[in-house]
């Protein structure tokens, strides 16, 4: 939803990244405002998983340049945790495993970390219960999957379920998911694009990280950006990425060359 | 995230401080007249004595294990205070005239013990610098008639029992330090249900080392007689020099048909610093007798302090259907090092065991798991179950696991499982992304890890020694 009015939660400027001291962000420009869809796609190598780490503070990856601005707020002077309670969510590509750490006690300790953050009341186990229940349908979850332990044995897509489930508990304002399309059969993907739009709307922007047009069947961009050797090269609305789809990447980074 | 995370585990030692009560101590070092001594002011018998004197004889010509995954500069032996004792003072009646400087000790270990003791239930013999100073609920417990006192006070009033347990299951020769111990232990508890009687609550015991320098041999003895059961905790905690102490105490367990017994225990003495100054050397024998049918042993424990910890809590499994239990959490830090495990020996019939072994390594420390499972000839029908896993914090720590398997009896079943993990960054990173800080994901992990081991503490223990372990890491993973 494309709103011109609507203020601008996240402003990146110039960025540049390394990891283990090689560069991958090359001075990466992006503008969201809230209530947007974004869909950023590119070939693999481009650095698009490296941007939502950048964006989300993973240890490993040092900001050599630029800035990035969250709700007019320098980004980075927050350390990671501090910055997933200022509302920046990260639906992990490769979601982690946590033996013997239950779904519903992970998920409780961090909704209530933002709770304090914001001054609210924590949930106790029984509150916390009845909200994590109505908000694993929105994702099609059985309930049985809360007393397990945090993606522990889980298949691809119900790593990926749970990853839109604590997007729906911890209600971000910018959500990033880092090809979370990937590995999902149809009906995985439906269950999770339909998550996804549930959650979408004015207050919440939303950048879809995705090799592959398929996903944006199910959600629709309003942006749709083309990254390459570590930055954005060219941007437009959905009509872009179909365009992608039968032309190919090669068809925007030889532009670039030619340009 | 591996600076914060290195942070996170050096926290100093929070109970490190010194109480000022005049100690009545032996001169340094071992020999027949200070063992005399020791006897003589704890005005013993003589068959005290003698078994004492045999014990140091033995000794004489024993030489320290070796085998274990630890290291250690040699121990001066000749070094070592081997008595020293607060002030003898008239019985005390009440908690009222416990020392008040020692109530504050308690106080700043956290162990406001009348309080806890009233509120919780729990009758607490306080051991302090090797001599018992109060025993709460005595009278009560004496009414169903326990026995929970000081060994010191068991060997002047229930002689026939000490002579008659004392050393049956840890003999005085088994081992180094087990017959150093058999030869100068100053003091421990002794618990005694008698038949058909169950312990109707948790009997509790403090430890702590007071004096530089004197090394700690404790004695405990547990009889469970038939259809008896008892619950007995054992907690920890030492204040902070720089001078290597030696605790070298010897616990035994007698159960005999059909009774139970869960000793519970919650090790955090002084550790060293981050450089593995200092410490407590931690040299413990601890072994239970199932000897009657159908008795159950179960040692539950939770190791994170001591220099270095060198202890098996072991069962002997002689009665037809009895069974033993090994649970335990080992956390090493910094410079720690701990080599520990359980033996289970299976000599009756039907007899069953249980191993669930959780190290967890952090620092520059070194955490093994030793574990024997035995089954004899006669053990016909024996099952065994083990389970040991092991996780790493950060890149500088090691694990290991060495288990050993004798099995005579083709008739007896015999399971292992193992396995090693990390907490990685990736995990770290996870917790962080969802808004929690390391501290408290690394606390949700150990947890997590741990909770097979912690079902198995009591309520209160379990509270305590989830917070230790929060404690213990504090700083130290990356």
């Amino acid at each position: 939803m494309i709103d011109n009015n609507a203020a601008t939660l996240l402003e990146v400027r110039n960025l540049h990244a390394t990891v283990n001291g090689v560069p991958i962000l090359k001075g990466l420009d992006l503008t969201v405002r809230a209530g947007e869809v974004h869909a950023i796609m590119g070939p693999n190598g481009s650095g698009k998983s490296t941007f939502s780490k950048v964006l989300a503070g993973h240890p490993a990856y040092e900001v050599t340049g630029g800035e990035v601005l969250f709700e007019g707020r320098n980004l980075f002077e927050l350390e990671a945790d501090a910055r997933a309670r200022a509302g920046v969510f990260l639906a992990f590509q490769y979601p982690v495993e946590i033996p013997g750490v239950t779904n519903s006690a992970f998920l409780r300790l961090a909704y209530n970390a933002k709770a304090i953050e914001e001054g609210r009341d924590e949930l106790d186990p029984l509150e916390f219960d009845d909200l994590v229940r109505e908000k694993a349908k929105l994702v099609e979850m059985d309930p049985s999957f809360l007393d397990r332990s945090v993606n522990d044995g889980f298949s691809g897509g119900e790593k990926k379920r749970n990853e839109i489930l604590q997007m729906a508990i911890l209600e971000p304002k910018l959500a990033i998911l880092d090809e979370t399309d990937s590995g999902l059969d149809i009906d995985a993907l439906r269950i999770v694009a339909g998550g996804v739009n549930a959650l979408a709307g004015p207050g919440r922007a939303i950048v879809m990280i995705t090799h592959y047009q398929r996903l944006l069947n199910y959600i629709v961009p309003d942006h749709v950006h083309v990254m390459a050797d570590g930055r954005i090269l060219k941007s437009g609305d959905r009509s872009l990425a179909l365009e992608l789809e039968s032309r190919g990447y090669d068809w925007v980074t030889g532009a670039r060359q030619a340009a | 995230m591996s600076a914060v995370l290195q942070q996170l585990v050096s926290q100093p030692y929070k109970h490190g401080f010194v109480t000022d009560i005049e100690s009545e101590t032996a001169p340094r070092g071992l020999s027949e007249d200070v063992i005399r001594m020791i006897s003589a002011k704890k005005g013993e018998p003589d068959w005290l004595l003698q078994f004492r004197l045999d014990a140091y004889r033995h000794w004489l010509t024993m030489v320290e294990p070796t085998w274990q995954n630890v290291s250690h500069p040699p121990i001066d032996y000749q070094d070592i205070i081997y008595y020293s004792a607060p002030k003898p003072k008239k019985k005390l009646a009440s908690m009222d005239e416990v020392d008040p400087e020692l109530l504050r000790t308690f106080e700043k270990l956290g162990v406001p013990m009348n309080e806890r003791a009233a509120l919780a239930g729990v009758a607490v013999d306080v051991i302090f610098d090797s001599v018992s100073v109060a025993t709460t609920y005595k009278a009560k417990l004496a009414e169903v008639g326990i026995i929970f006192c000081s060994i010191s006070e068991a060997v002047h009033d229930h002689p026939e029992l000490i002579r008659k347990y004392m050393g049956s299951v840890v003999p005085t020769s088994d081992n180094f330090y087990a017959a150093l111990n058999s030869a100068v232990f100053t003091d421990g508890s002794f618990v005694f249900i008698p038949k058909g009687v169950k312990c109707p609550m948790d009997l509790s015991t403090y430890f702590r080392i007071n004096t530089q320098d004197s090394g700690q041999f404790e004695r405990t003895l547990i009889v469970a007689e038939e259809g008896a059961s008892v619950s007995y905790l054992e907690g920890c905690t030492a204040p902070k020099f720089d001078t290597n102490q030696l605790h070298a105490a010897v616990v035994e367990l007698v159960a005999l048909d059909d009774a139970d017994i869960k000793y519970s225990t919650v090790q955090n003495w002084y550790a060293g610093d981050e450089n593995g100054v200092g410490g407590i050397y931690n040299f413990v024998t601890k072994r239970g007798l199932c000897q009657g049918r159908n008795s159950k042993i179960s040692w539950t424990q939770v190791e994170t302090g001591s220099a270095i910890t060198w202890k098996y809590p072991s069962c002997v499994l002689l009665g037809e259907g009895s069974s033993g239990e090994f649970y335990s959490v080992a956390l090493t830090n910094h410079m720690q090092q701990a080599d520990t495990g359980t033996k289970m020996i299976h000599v009756g019939k039907n007899t069953r065991s249980k191993i669930v072994s959780k190290g967890i390594s952090a620092g520059r420390s070194s955490n093994s798991y030793r574990g024997l499972v035995k089954i004899g000839a006669s053990a016909d029908g024996a099952r065994n179950y083990s389970q040991c896993d092991s996780m790493l914090i950060g890149d500088r720590c090691s694990a290991n696991t060495f288990p050993y398997l004798t099995v005579q009896n083709p008739a007896s079943i015999v399971e292992h499982e193992a396995t090693t993990s990390k907490i990685g960054e990736e995990q770290l990173f996870y917790f962080a992304q969802r808004g929690v800080d390391a501290e408290q994901a690394i606390s949700m992990i150990i947890n997590g890890f741990c909770r097979d081991v912690f079902i198995h503490l009591p309520m209160e223990f379990a509270v305590e020694a989830t917070k230790l372990l929060g404690l213990k890491l504090e700083g130290s993973v990356g």
